[in-house]
């Protein structure tokens, strides 16, 4: 366990709780914001907005394992044995999000050339009679 | 003889080493099996969250949850993010509560354990309360199903022909982008006739299609083996809270680890959390 004294701990978990909740807020304002729902006519790129509120959950999400969770008070070994095979999940992510984007394109290949396949059934309709 | 002492000698080191005098990581058993348990959650909820964004990324349009996600208790429409937001602030204070019943079990108070476990206990139940109201609104009142997704995403300009008696009026123009809800009234969908505008297919009479199939099946598959995980963190929450007023984990003498146990898989609900808010509510 931690060498932080009762009170100190105590000071801590109210210091992260209060900064969780200013992430929370800030995403929501932000999301918010940057579709337009706040000021009107206003709006900001949809991948600054993705962005930031990408950066900020993982940013929730270390405030939650190391200080709510004490992962920060563990020894290094079973900090690593935790957080390294999570590694794993980036390679995941690449692949399915490639993956996806490929169904997406076949998808619309197919739609585009059966399109073409009535297209071309049309015009020689009349002239078979 | 040779033989017999050295296992003799064998036996007594092996002895130090599994009588519990060193502890792998310095954690105890339990606290280490938790920690490998939630790392395999962690798996389980990163495929399914994983599968989320590949369908979502392999069609041309999907519902914008700031359209599917507005409404709230009291009859409120069109008032984005409010709902979930105080759900996250649900689950997060819950999470803190947590930690001050963990510290308070270091600091050997029995009282407070209790008191700030059953605080923690209000939280996911209050969580879980919110998460049937808006489950409740998506299926009663809006009728989305596992297999039919009535959020849509127009991707041509056009006017509405009829109306839907509701937000939609005839002669109403949308624009690429534009969210809508078709609506069932009476068993019947309403798949309102619409003209397109502009464009390839302008001229064209069309009708209202439903959003992507995979839309519901993800959203109550992942947000239900969520709040599956509150609900039973929740019953064994209560379970702990009995057994520290009993005394029973006092007794233990080990500093209420138990109650450190169940705070790590507590605060795993909350950071899942943040990532299926970010994946169905922000993006």
């Amino acid at each position: 366990m931690s060498n932080l004294t009762y009170e100190e701990s105590k000071s801590v978990a109210l210091r992260i709780i209060l900064l969780l909740g200013a992430i929370t807020v800030v995403e929501v304002i932000i999301a918010l914001l940057g579709k337009g729902y706040l000021v009107s006519g206003f709006y900001l790129p949809h991948w600054l907005v993705a962005g930031t509120m990408i950066i900020l959950s993982f940013v929730k999400a270390y405030y939650i394992v190391l200080e709510f969770m004490h992962m920060k008070y563990e020894v290094p070994g079973l900090v690593k044995s935790v957080l390294l095979p999570t590694l794993l999940l980036v390679w995941a992510i690449i692949a399915f999000m490639y993956e996806g984007n490929t169904w997406g394109n076949k998808r619309s290949l197919i739609q585009n050339k059966n399109k073409e396949a009535i297209e071309q059934v049309t015009p020689s309709t009349p002239v078979a009679e | 003889m040779a033989t017999d002492s050295m296992v003799h000698q064998h036996d007594n080191n092996s002895d130090a080493l599994w009588e519990g005098g060193q502890e792998p990581f310095k954690a105890s058993y339990g606290k280490l099996m938790m920690w490998y348990f939630l790392l395999s959650d962690a798996f389980t909820f990163a495929g399914f969250l994983i599968a989320y964004g590949a369908l979502r990324f392999s069609m041309p349009t999907w519902p914008v949850p700031d359209f599917v996600f507005s409404t709230l208790p009291g009859g409120f429409h069109h008032k984005p993010l409010i709902f979930v937001t105080i759900m996250t602030f649900v689950l997060l204070f819950s999470s803190y509560t947590m930690v001050r019943a963990v510290q308070e079990g270091h600091h050997e108070n029995k009282r407070g354990v209790v008191f700030w476990m059953f605080l923690t206990v209000l939280g996911g139940a209050a969580f879980l309360g919110c998460q049937a109201w808006e489950w409740n609104t998506l299926i009663a009142g809006e009728h989305m199903t596992v297999t039919v997704n009535p959020f849509g995403t127009h991707t041509e300009f056009g006017t509405y022909l009829e109306g839907d008696g509701r937000d939609i009026k005839a002669g109403d123009n949308f624009k690429p982008g534009d969210s809508y809800l078709i609506h069932k009234d009476n068993g019947e969908w309403k798949n309102l006739a619409y003209k397109v505008t502009e464009g390839e297919n302008a001229g064209m009479t069309k009708n209202l299609e439903f959003g992507p199939k995979a839309f519901g099946a993800l959203f109550f598959f992942i947000t239900g083996f969520h709040g599956f995980h509150v609900l039973s963190g929740v019953i064994f929450l209560l379970i702990i809270m009995l057994n520290v007023a009993t005394g029973l984990y006092h007794n233990r003498g080990n500093k209420y680890e138990m109650v450190e146990k169940i705070g790590l898989y507590w605060h795993f609900v909350d950071l899942v959390w943040v990532f299926v808010f970010l994946l169905f509510y922000l993006l």
